[in-house]
This record gives C-alpha cells, structure tokens and sequence, in this order.
C-alpha cells in the first residue's frame, strides 16, 4: 500500500513542493476540473430532478427508486453485463493465442505483427460500418462463406439472439493490442526457464501452462480490468448499429431488435441527451461507477490466488 | 557419422523443433511451416473486413445485391471515392477531425512530458501518492464523468465548440503520464545532478537536457493522442451541436440517416476515413509497437 503523506512539512519539502508544482500543476487542476468534480456533481445531480437547464429540484432517492422499477434499466445493465461476461474472457484468450503466434521465430513476422496490430488502432465507428455490410444477411461475405461450408443463414444484426454476439466479434477486431502487450511479457520470460524445463522433459503444452501462462498472470489481471471497465462502456458499435436507418430509433428509448442492443451507456446518453432527463442520467452514470468498482475490487480480491509474480 | 553432421546442426537451429523430430522433414514442418499457416491464417481474419471495405467501395450499387458475393468488383469504379466526398460534406469534416487531431496532439505533446516529468525526476513530499491517484483515475469510467464535464463546459459557454475536446488534452492523460514517465525514470539521475550543480533551473533541465533526450517517448504520445482523436466517436456526439463543425466520425452518420443507404459509398468513405490511421502506423511502427509493450512493464 501506498503511505498518505506526512501533513507537517519543513522548509526544504515546501521548497520541492514549489519546484514541482510547474509540472505537476496542469495535472492537478485537470484532475479537479475534469474527474473530481464531474463525478461530485453526477453524484449531487442524481438527487434532483433537472433538465440541464433552469434549477434542479430536491427528490431524495426518487431517480434510484425510479430504477428499481425501470425496465429498461434492467435490460441495459443485462445486455451490457452479458456482453462483458462474453466479451472479456473471449478477448483475453484470443489477445494470449495471437501473443503466442506473434511470437513465432519466423523471419517475416513483424508482418504479421503489423496485420494483426493495425485494426486495433482504427475507429470503431468505421469498423462498424464495415460489419453492417460483412455481416448482411443475404449479400454478406460471411453467411456466404457460413452458409458455403455448410451452417445455417445468421441473421446477426436482426435476431436479438445475435446482435451481442455481433459486437463481441467486432470488438475481437481489437484484440491485437493487447496481444502485443501480451507479446511483450511472453518474451520477457527468461528463457532459462524453458530450457530447463525441456531437460526436464516437458514438452510444449506443459511448458505452457507451468511457465508462460502463470508468468503472464500479472498481465492477465491487467487485461481483465482494463477489458471489464472499458466492456461497461461499450457505446459506439451500438449507437452506430441502432442509431441510423430509417425509424431506427432515433430519439426514441429502442435499440436494436428487442432493444438487444440497448446497452448501459446508450441507455444513459438517450436519458441525458436526447430525453434532458440529467437527474435520472446521473444516478445512472452513479451506478455506473460502483458497478464498476465493486467488479474491479472482485476480480482484485479473486487474483491473490490465481496472480504469481514468479514461478513456484 | 556422416548422416549426424548433416542432421543435427539443422535441428539446432530451428529452436521450436522438438527432441521427437529426428527427421529434418518433421522438424522443419513445425518449426517453419506451421507457425506459418497458423499465422497467416490469423492475419487473413484479421484483413478480411479491410479486403471487404475496400473492394465494396469499388463496387457499383447493383452488385452489392448479388448472391453470391463478388469477392472482386465486376467493374471496379473508383468514381464512388469522388461520389461519396460529394454526398456529404467531406471536406469540411475531413478539415474539422484534422484540427481536432491536431489541437488534442499538441495539447498531449505539451502537457504529458511536463508532467510526467514531476512525478519521474523531481522528488516531492506526497509524490507517491498523488501518482497513484493519477493511475486510479485510468479506472474510472468516462461515462461517469460525461454529465459533469457537459455542465463545466456549459458554465464555460465551450458546448458546441472545438475546445472541450482539445482543451483537457492540455491537462494530461494518465496513460500517457504513466507512459512517460516509464521512459524519464531509465535516464540517468546524475545528467539532472551535474545540471543542478552547475545551478540550472528545473524547466531549464527539462527543457535543454531531458526533453531532447525524451524524443522517442514524446513522439509516441503524440502519434497515440493523434489516432485516439481521430478515431474519437462519444465526446463530438455530445459537446457539437452544429453540422459545419462535425468531424468525420459524426459526419459519416449522414450515410446512414437516408432510406437507401448507399453501402458502396459508406464504405468508400470508411476507407479515407481509416486511411490516414493506416498510414501513421506504416510510418511509425516502431513507435506504436514500442509505446504498446510499455503496458506489459507495468503487469
């Protein structure tokens, strides 16, 4: 744990105090400005009932019990814990597996490093274009190629029962980030330990699982928060899919086929923006914030036992 | 004798191949054409959209309803890329996400050197702790802040304007922060000591010493801060009101909003769109692949 900070201070730390203060300032007053006072006024806002604009009235608990009773408050926060629970562990295995072949010894494989890497880097909104026309049901490539090698017509932008999975398979298109970050760890494993191992007779699956993988634990834990708070953010590839198109839902509380693809924060955008609803979106985004703590601290609390920092 | 000269030195340098693989033929089938295959097949998924995008602009709007596919344009016509900058205002939204880029590139180029700066190489009571609040923030979910930096940009009279997605820039990203200040702390403390001595001011030593030594480090926020502004899809939704001040990421929206949508358009118009992104990483690969491992330091 980090110490707090000793209050009494003598000349000397008032003097490094001031020498830091030029660098460190722009900072602090972005951090007051931008973090610290966006989530006091979410947090005071959600207690009142306000437009954005004119005054914003006292109603206590009102908005939170409001949510009890708001189905598609429900329905947001399923779809978007359903697309986390799927996404997250399907990225975290696919970033190690492309880790691993990107860390073949193979003369050209900064190529395909570089293949791999580049759509992680370029915008969601444009990828997602990209899908509606790769994933059409009658003209696209890939019921084509479904369909050629013998499986059924998908419906995935359609069928309620597809449209997460759609958006898990988009989001898969950035997993060649953290695949070099995994890349990064894996050859930063001293390669003694494979050597030994080898004499040992262990072949390359038991090399797997008894060196690399609890060596990339560290990195894994990492991964997983990361993944777990930006994947309760997920917001473009849905307002991109819902939001165009003729009556698609524009303005209205619906998002996608049986509002599948109604996710948590579309939800609290439609609520802030297009309804002026800011009290209600407040104590959305409220929520929003300890949901995502109290998972973080979860899965923090779960790694003592699965996180090594060396081999044992 | 003869037969083990030839054999063995093949199979020791091929480091993957297995004490099983006596063969030359076996061992180099795992060594050099399996991961190969595996690879290339990994690539493949990953450059099918792009194939698909790309070929799709070229296409005339009859062929996009063929069953089958085309998997290469009947006849490909380029003409779209000049139909698809005149459907909608291109330009002005290319010229709108160029200074957005540019302001946020700048503004990160500026904020995140300095600051990371007073967290690696100046020692000040509560250091510590602040940087841990500078790596907490990293968690906190920007959908949380969104309502209170609308209202701060209201009081401001900001909304509707470049400034609220160019101005924070100037004020530091952890990641970057934390970026920086991996790469400050490997330089040697005694370049800063031997300048202290000879009585030269912190910005001094910043600015003269460590600053021409940092370009590397630098230039990755920089390009990072260039492509996240780019590619940035929420905060222009939110804060710009008007059509002559959409980026292209807001803009491109217009394609869907019609009855028909013109897909080989759209996808013609993605392409310029990725293009640019495209063309950054070929240049500065390096950079990007460096700026990423940093990640995997920190564990």
């Amino acid at each position: 744990m980090i110490a707090v900070p000793r209050l009494r201070l003598d000349k000397k730390d008032r003097q490094s105090l001031l020498v830091a203060l030029p660098f460190v300032g722009p900072w602090v007053i972005g951090f007051l400005a931008f973090t610290a006072y966006p989530i006091y006024y979410s947090f005071t806002i959600s207690f009142t009932r306000y437009s954005g604009f004119g005054d914003a009235t006292n109603i206590g608990f009102t908005n939170y019990e409001h949510m009890y009773h708001d189905v598609l408050f429900w329905k947001s926060m399923y779809n978007t814990l359903y697309y986390v629970a799927l996404a997250v562990p399907v990225g975290l295995v696919i970033a190690i597996a492309l880790g691993l072949a990107m860390n073949q010894k193979v003369r050209e494989v900064a190529i395909y490093r570089a293949a791999i890497y580049a759509p992680s880097i370029l915008p969601i909104y444009a990828l997602t274009f990209i899908f509606i026309v790769l994933l059409n049901p009658r003209f696209g490539v890939l019921n084509y190629a479904i369909v050629t090698l013998g499986g059924p017509s998908i419906n995935w932008l359609g069928d309620p029962a597809w449209t997460k999975v759609s958006v898990v398979i988009l989001a898969q298109l950035g997993a060649g980030g953290p695949a070099l970050i995994f890349l990064a760890a894996i050859r930063g494993i001293p390669s003694e330990l494979y050597e030994s191992a080898a004499l040992d007779g262990a072949g390359a699956i038991r090399r797997f699982y008894h060196i690399t993988l609890p060596l990339l634990t560290p990195v894994i834990l990492y991964d997983l928060i990361l993944g777990l708070i930006l994947g309760l953010q997920i917001f473009t590839p849905a307002y991109v899919l819902t939001q165009g198109g003729a009556g698609a839902g524009a303005g209205q509380y619906v998002a996608g086929p049986d509002n599948s693809l109604m996710f948590y924060v579309l939800y609290l955008y439609k609520t802030a923006f297009q309804f002026t609803d800011m009290g209600y979106a407040s104590a959305l985004a409220t929520v929003l914030f300890l949901v995502s703590v109290v998972l973080a601290l979860a899965i923090m609390r779960t790694s003592r036992s699965w996180v090594h920092y060396e081999v044992t | 004798m003869t037969v083990r000269s030839v054999d063995r030195p093949l199979v020791e340098q091929l480091p993957q191949a297995g004490r099983r693989n006596r063969r030359p033929l076996a061992g180099l089938l795992q060594s050099a054409v399996t991961p190969r295959v595996i690879l290339i097949g990994m690539c493949f998924l990953y450059l099918v959209p792009f194939y698909w995008m790309a070929t799709t602009a070229l296409k005339d709007n009859p062929e996009l309803n063929i069953y089958p596919p085309t998997l290469w344009p009947l006849a490909p016509n380029p003409g779209n890329f000049i139909s698809a900058i005149r459907y909608i205002p291109f330009p002005q939204f290319f010229i709108n996400s160029v200074i957005l880029t540019a302001g946020t590139a700048i503004g990160a180029g500026i904020s995140n050197p300095l600051i990371a700066y007073g967290f690696a190489r100046i020692k000040w009571p509560g250091r510590d702790f602040v940087f841990a609040i500078v790596m907490a923030t990293i968690f906190v979910p920007f959908p949380v802040l969104i309502l209170g930096l609308f209202d701060v940009f209201t009081k401001l009279g900001w909304i509707d304007t470049f400034l609220p997605l160019i101005i924070p820039a100037f004020f530091g990203n952890p990641f970057y922060i934390f970026l920086m200040r991996q790469f400050l702390l490997q330089l040697p403390v005694e370049i800063s000591d031997s300048a202290r001595i000879d009585g030269a001011r912190e910005l001094q030593i910043f600015w003269h010493i460590i600053l021409p030594l940092a370009k590397p480090a630098v230039a990755v926020v920089i390009i990072f801060a260039a492509v996240a502004a780019w590619n940035e899809f929420l905060l222009p939704l939110i804060y710009l009101q008007d059509e002559s001040r959409y980026p292209l990421a807001i803009g491109l929206q217009f394609f869907r909003s019609q009855h028909n949508v013109q897909y080989n358009l759209l996808m013609a118009a993605s392409t310029l769109v990725v293009l640019p992104v495209l063309a950054l990483f070929l240049g500065f690969q390096k950079f990007f692949i460096e700026g990423v491992s940093v990640g995997a330091v920190k564990g």
